[in-house]
């Protein structure tokens, strides 16, 4: 086999061999491939034959070394322990500051409670004071969503951790597709893209724009 | 006309502090008669079984979200006239579209404080 034929030989060989193990390739099948490549060649190698041989070899080189710094990160670990740890911590957070909100509101409730028997202006300025503190306990909703995201996210990572492994060998289920396929979107599929919970505030819309958009419709 | 100010108000929220200090809100604005519901079927079946004269809702619960409800009580024949009121974090243009494409009255982006649910209230419901 001669250097010119062994892009397309090689390009088929692996598109073949994707095809059978349903769209992803392993490492270990990728080096596979070229070793059996560089088998098939014959002794008469050019100086192009000799440079396509070195490029594989440093190629699958480079693959087996990937192949064993990605095997060092313990991605088994990280699927196990680390990101089950994360979520935990981050449902800790989520349940604390529900804890901490609902003392805040009851103790605001038995203050607000307390002012029939104030003089009218005093009761007022503690019902003002009050209700700043309801308009502030909003953030236990916000932070409770946006935890969400960052939890939704680490699952993100998981399934993508759950490929690695796969690819590389351990015992763990092939990793799943994420991608949704638009053409066949259901009217519940749309809706969850519209889920996009709290946005940073570079990039939410305040009251303002949201009045003159809904004022945009009348 | 005058507001009813004891008209029954459905208040709808997945984050119990939330329907508390929007019920605490409503009370300082002289709303008594309010009721809670969780999720958007929770809130369907109160709707369904008694007259309320409002429905504040958040977007994002389960099983049913905010806007699922929305488009629930616009295809009710008994309750398509409802004023509904949409609160939420979710504050995209597209969540805004949405929710006016399906009939919400007004919408309010949290966090939010007293002066604008009492100002969305009124363009609603009237001055109170």
């Amino acid at each position: 086999m001669t250097a010119s034929a062994v892009s397309p030989v090689l390009e088929e060989r692996l598109a073949t061999l994707q095809q059978q193990r349903g769209g992803s390739l392993a490492s270990g099948d990728i080096v596979a491939v070229v070793e059996s490549i560089l088998a098939t060649m014959d002794g008469d190698l050019s100086q192009t034959n000799l440079k396509l041989y070195a490029e594989l070899e440093s190629l699958a080189r480079y693959i087996t070394e990937a192949k064993s710094e990605i095997a060092s990160l313990r991605p088994d670990e990280i699927r196990s322990q680390h990101l089950p740890t994360a979520t935990d911590e981050l449902e800790a957070i989520v349940g604390a500051t529900e804890q901490a909100t609902n003392g805040i509101l009851s103790a605001m409730e038995v203050l607000e409670g307390l002012t029939g028997e104030m003089s009218p202006e005093l009761g007022e300025k503690i019902t003002e004071a009050v209700t700043q503190v309801y308009e502030a306990c909003n953030f236990q909703d916000i932070t409770g969503q946006r935890i969400t995201k960052v939890v939704k996210a680490l699952q993100h990572i998981e399934q993508k951790v759950d490929g690695l492994l796969a690819i590389f060998g351990a015992d763990v289920a092939a990793s799943r597709s994420v991608d949704a396929d638009t053409a066949s979107e259901t009217a519940e599929e749309k809706d969850k893209k519209l889920l996009n919970g709290p946005q940073l505030p570079d990039a939410a819309s305040s009251q303002d724009e949201i009045d003159k958009l809904m004022a945009d419709f009348n | 006309m005058a507001v009813d100010m004891n008209m029954p108000i459905l208040i709808v929220d997945d984050y119990k502090t939330m329907l508390r200090i929007i019920r605490n809100l409503l009370k300082q604005l002289g709303f008594n008669n309010v009721d809670e519901a969780t999720d958007g079927s929770q809130a369907l079946h109160k709707l369904r079984d008694k007259s309320y004269g409002l429905v504040i809702s958040d977007w994002n619960m389960e099983p049913m979200t905010g806007i699922q409800l929305l488009r629930e009580v616009r295809a009710d024949a008994k309750l398509k006239d409802m004023p509904f009121i949409m609160i939420t974090a979710e504050s995209k243009t597209e969540n805004v579209v949405a929710a006016k494409a399906a009939g919400v009255s007004n919408y309010i982006v949290k966090p939010f404080n007293a002066a604008t649910l009492k100002t969305k209230l009124t363009s609603i419901i009237g001055n109170f």
